[in-house]
């Protein structure tokens, strides 16, 4: 008897998909089996092994992006319930029903649900997301970083460039070239650092250029939505304070 | 690689704080004359900032320049962003939105406020000892009264909350608890403009600032 009831439970589910990059969206139901512990991603997996929508027709299985399960590689990041996230975080049980899936449509849109984030790791790189050490001979240890800056550095570094604070953020769309809240957390984080601070005018000219830092509106959506609780929101303010003082030097030393 | 969106925005932010946020605490003092001096102080104000040397660039570099700068690119960036509080209907992200919203009502608002009294005036229909009694005539109409609530409210609004974006723009606000004591201190100030800003409108809607009582009053000047 209580074998039955659990049998009948199920999961449902409105998966926004989209079949090529330029294709219509569009929606299609689906119930899954409820089994216990399931979390979004179990659920897809569901939807691959016997791809049947809620009329009980034969369908494309969803596709969707995932890979490290817990939470630290940023792959599975999609709007669920109307708010981006992991998706092998999001358990069942803690969602309301239908769970409604949508791809963060901030990214260009490959299929279903999977995005091309290519700009996060494009913006990584012009704001040079990382500490030149190279020389042409060997130029010993660097100096050390103290223990109470560690910490809060630290904390910075836990960003998995997911894009969900640019998903999150309103001044991120098609009609600005804003590089979005990450990457300026990265500026914070590397110039923070005893080595990599050598370069931080490097970096911070970057967040200078066009698209740049100036595109933040304050609307501190970021730091709401950041699964790791970076503080985007005093990363963008400091940023701001440095390219500030940066654009005064430049004017005081033409 | 091109920096004229850093600059221009920078400079749009700065504007909006010195000088136009300085002169709508000025317009908003010397308005409150009307209701708690009465006629002879809102006129004793009127006098005083119109003897002010240079008083044509004053206006120039201080008020129309900087005015038509901030409002013309204030309606770009209200156009560039997507709003979404929909799905995240947090207090900032409202504040958002509404900051783009007052933009927008105080740039018709002021628009349509300089026609009314500035431009009557460069055009001589309106001198400045009139401007009591014109403002009279247009806030005893109950349609404009309400235009008029509404418009000092937006830009009240506007440039506190635009006080807070300042802040953190130019990283003088830089942790949580900076910016939610400013938000605490510009929301004060929002509250104490619109109630003075209101003040105002019902100080120009008592019975000394009508035409009658304007003429009754030069009679008994003349007589007295």
């Amino acid at each position: 008897m209580a074998n039955t009831m659990t049998a009948a439970k199920t999961v449902k589910f409105v998966v926004t998909r989209q079949e090529a990059p330029d294709a219509k969206p569009y929606t299609e139901e689906f119930e899954v089996p409820y089994r216990p512990n399931m979390n979004v991603i179990s659920a897809l997996m569901e939807i691959q092994r016997n791809p049947i929508n809620a009329t009980g027709k034969q369908t494309a299985p969803v596709c969707w992006e995932s890979n490290c399960l817990e939470e630290v590689c940023g792959a599975c990041s999609m709007v669920i319930n109307g708010k981006p996230r992991q998706a092998c975080s999001a358990l069942i049980d803690q969602l309301e029903q239908p769970i409604r899936l949508e791809p963060m449509k901030t990214f260009p849109i490959v299929r279903d649900l999977v995005i091309d984030r290519q700009r996060m790791f494009d913006s990584l790189k012009r704001v040079k997301a990382w500490i030149p050490i190279d020389g042409t001979y060997d130029l010993g240890p660097g100096p050390r970083m103290a223990e109470t800056k560690r910490q809060w550095a630290y904390e910075l570094s836990k960003c998995m460039t997911c894009g969900v604070c640019l998903e999150a953020c309103p001044n991120v769309n098609d009609k600005t070239s804003f590089i979005g809240p990450a990457p300026i957390s990265q500026v914070r984080l590397f110039n923070a650092h005893p080595t990599g601070e050598m370069n931080k005018e490097e970096r911070l000219e970057a967040l200078l250029d066009d698209g740049g830092i100036e595109g933040c509106g304050n609307s501190q959506n970021c730091v709401r939505s950041c699964p790791k609780g970076i503080p985007l929101t005093t990363s963008i303010a400091e940023m701001n304070k440095d390219t500030t003082k940066l654009m005064f030097k430049h004017w005081f030393k033409m | 690689m091109k920096r004229g969106y850093f600059y221009s925005r920078k400079l749009h932010s700065l504007l909006g704080i010195i000088p136009l946020g300085f002169f709508i605490l000025e317009h908003m003092i010397t308005n409150y004359a009307a209701y708690d001096g009465g006629k002879a102080a809102f006129q004793d104000s009127v006098k005083f900032l119109n003897e002010l040397p240079l008083i044509f660039f004053l206006e120039l570099f201080g008020i129309w320049l900087p005015l038509l700068y901030h409002g013309v690119y204030g309606l770009y960036i209200a156009y560039t962003s997507r709003n979404n509080v929909g799905n995240y209907n947090y207090g900032r992200n409202i504040a958002f939105m509404m900051q783009r919203i007052t933009g927008v009502i105080t740039f018709i608002f002021v628009t349509w406020h300089l026609y009314q009294t500035r431009f009557q005036i460069a055009i001589g229909e309106v001198s400045h000892e009139e401007l009591g009694t014109h403002m009279n005539d247009i806030v005893t109409q109950p349609l404009m009264f309400v235009v008029y609530i509404i418009g000092v409210l937006a830009a009240s609004y506007h440039f506190t909350n635009g006080l807070w974006a300042f802040l953190v723009s130019w990283g003088i606000t830089v942790g949580p608890r900076a910016q939610k004591v400013s938000s605490m201190i510009c929301t004060g100030l929002f509250v104490l403009m619109s109630v003075l800003f209101i003040l105002s409108l019902i100080g120009f809607r008592s019975q000394e600032f009508e035409a009658a009582a304007a003429a009754v009053q030069q009679v008994q000047s003349v007589i007295g």
